[in-house]
């Protein structure tokens, strides 16, 4: 028997062994191999006035692309626009629980935490970045009233003239 | 021919008026403090550009041996250090060390001078050369920053800086501030509080040190030749630290 048809036989077994595995497993009449484990729906907390930067659809899908794009707008063109900063996404999407009190990113119920836990996506915004709301928000209109705050609102209100 | 000379006319007449207006404001006030502050916010849309090169410049001779209050004012205005400081496992020598008072005394006269070191925003930043991934970088109006998104915190950047001005973190922080975000494996310095910049407002460390009426720091525009700044530059003259160096610092000192 040459080498290459012993290599092939031991490989033909490893095989049929992986593919009896999953027969094995579920031998108890267990649907699915994690159906015993609980995971949390990820948690929708979204204004029922005022609507996200982009259509809902969009954001779930590349809301991360926005984040992405102005974080190094902001950070080598100093370009400080406030539709896609990561700050105002905290700003708006916190929620507070029952004592009153912001959920931190660690909590999965925070409304950035809650997606990913569920999603399985370990992100590290948080090593840096707030993820309560710190100052008022721009765009809300309630700010505090900054001159940037007041220079971003100036730039929203020409943007949607001009559309 | 004649839109030509329209405009030159134009131009001196503005020219006019804004002298005549720094002249009031500045006789209102004490010198070196004016009621506008020196630099006019960008727009929040518009990027920075190499017109502008933002400097400080610090007298000595009014900095009081012992007055740590720009020290303090970084400390409030970008989260670091303090009494609160959350890097509790770290050294006195590892903790973050954006600005720090430093005392110099010549041995010959016993003559001391006290002065702020922090980040000098060299034109030519030795970080910004050794960094291998690019975090290190000068932005165009002459602020150098580190990019913490792409810092792999390889400290190539603080073997580098002649100054000392760059710190590491070493712990994880919680609660940081919006504005400066910091974070566990990065390098960091003065930035020049680039986020004030960008709205039109000074650096955290020359407000505190004029609202506490030392007035040793000056922040401006290095390449505005009508500003506070420049103007000081002019009529006294500021040194770098280690100039043989030849970086170009964007900061400057007078008294050294």
């Amino acid at each position: 028997m040459s080498q290459t048809t012993v290599l092939r036989r031991v490989f033909g077994v490893w095989l049929a062994a992986l593919l009896a595995l999953p027969v094995a497993a579920f031998g108890d009449g267990d649907a699915l191999p994690f159906s015993k484990l609980s995971i949390a729906e990820p948690q929708r907390h979204f204004s029922p006035t005022q609507a996200c930067v982009e259509p809902e659809e969009e954001m779930r899908r590349n809301h991360m692309e926005y984040i992405l794009h102005q974080r190094d707008e902001t950070m080598h063109r100093g370009i400080r626009t406030r539709q896609y900063a990561l700050e105002e996404c905290i700003n708006c999407h916190a929620t507070k629980d029952d004592s009153g009190n912001y959920i931190r990113v660690e909590d999965s119920r925070h409304f950035c935490a809650s997606c990913h836990t569920y999603a399985s996506v370990s992100i590290d915004c948080f090593q840096c970045h707030s993820d309560v709301p710190v100052r008022a928000s721009a765009l809300s209109g309630q700010h505090s009233g900054t001159d940037l705050a007041r220079e971003t609102l100036r730039f929203l209100a020409s943007e949607g003239k001009s559309q | 021919m004649s839109s030509d000379t329209s405009k030159q006319a134009d131009a001196s007449r503005r020219d006019f008026l804004t002298m005549t207006a720094t002249a009031a404001g500045a006789a209102a006030i004490a010198p070196g403090v004016f009621l506008t502050s020196p630099a006019v916010a960008k727009p929040a849309d518009e990027k920075v550009t190499g017109d502008k090169r933002w400097g400080i410049l610090i007298d000595t001779q009014k900095c009081a041996n012992g007055c740590t209050d720009c020290v303090t004012a970084c400390q409030t205005e970008n989260g670091w250090g303090g009494e609160n400081d959350p890097e509790k496992h770290s050294s006195d020598e590892q903790r973050a060390q954006w600005i720090r008072k430093a005392e110099l005394k010549d041995r010959a006269t016993g003559h001391v001078i006290s002065l702020p070191l922090l980040c000098q925003h060299c034109e030519t930043p030795p970080c910004a050369d050794v960094c291998p991934t690019g975090a290190s970088f000068k932005r165009a109006d002459g602020i150098v920053l580190v990019d913490k998104h792409i810092c792999i915190g390889c400290r190539y950047c603080m073997m580098a800086c002649p100054y000392k001005a760059r710190s590491f973190i070493h712990e994880d922080l919680k609660d940081q501030l919006p504005w400066a975000p910091r974070g566990k494996g990065t390098v960091e310095s003065c930035t020049l509080c680039v986020h004030r910049v960008d709205e039109g407002r000074t650096p955290a460390c020359v407000e505190a040190c004029t609202a506490e009426n030392h007035n040793a720091m000056f922040f401006g525009d290095l390449y505005d030749e009508n500003s506070e700044i420049s103007q000081q530059l002019r009529k006294h003259g500021g040194k770098q630290i280690r100039a043989d160096l030849g970086l170009n610092t964007g900061v400057r000192y007078r008294g050294i």
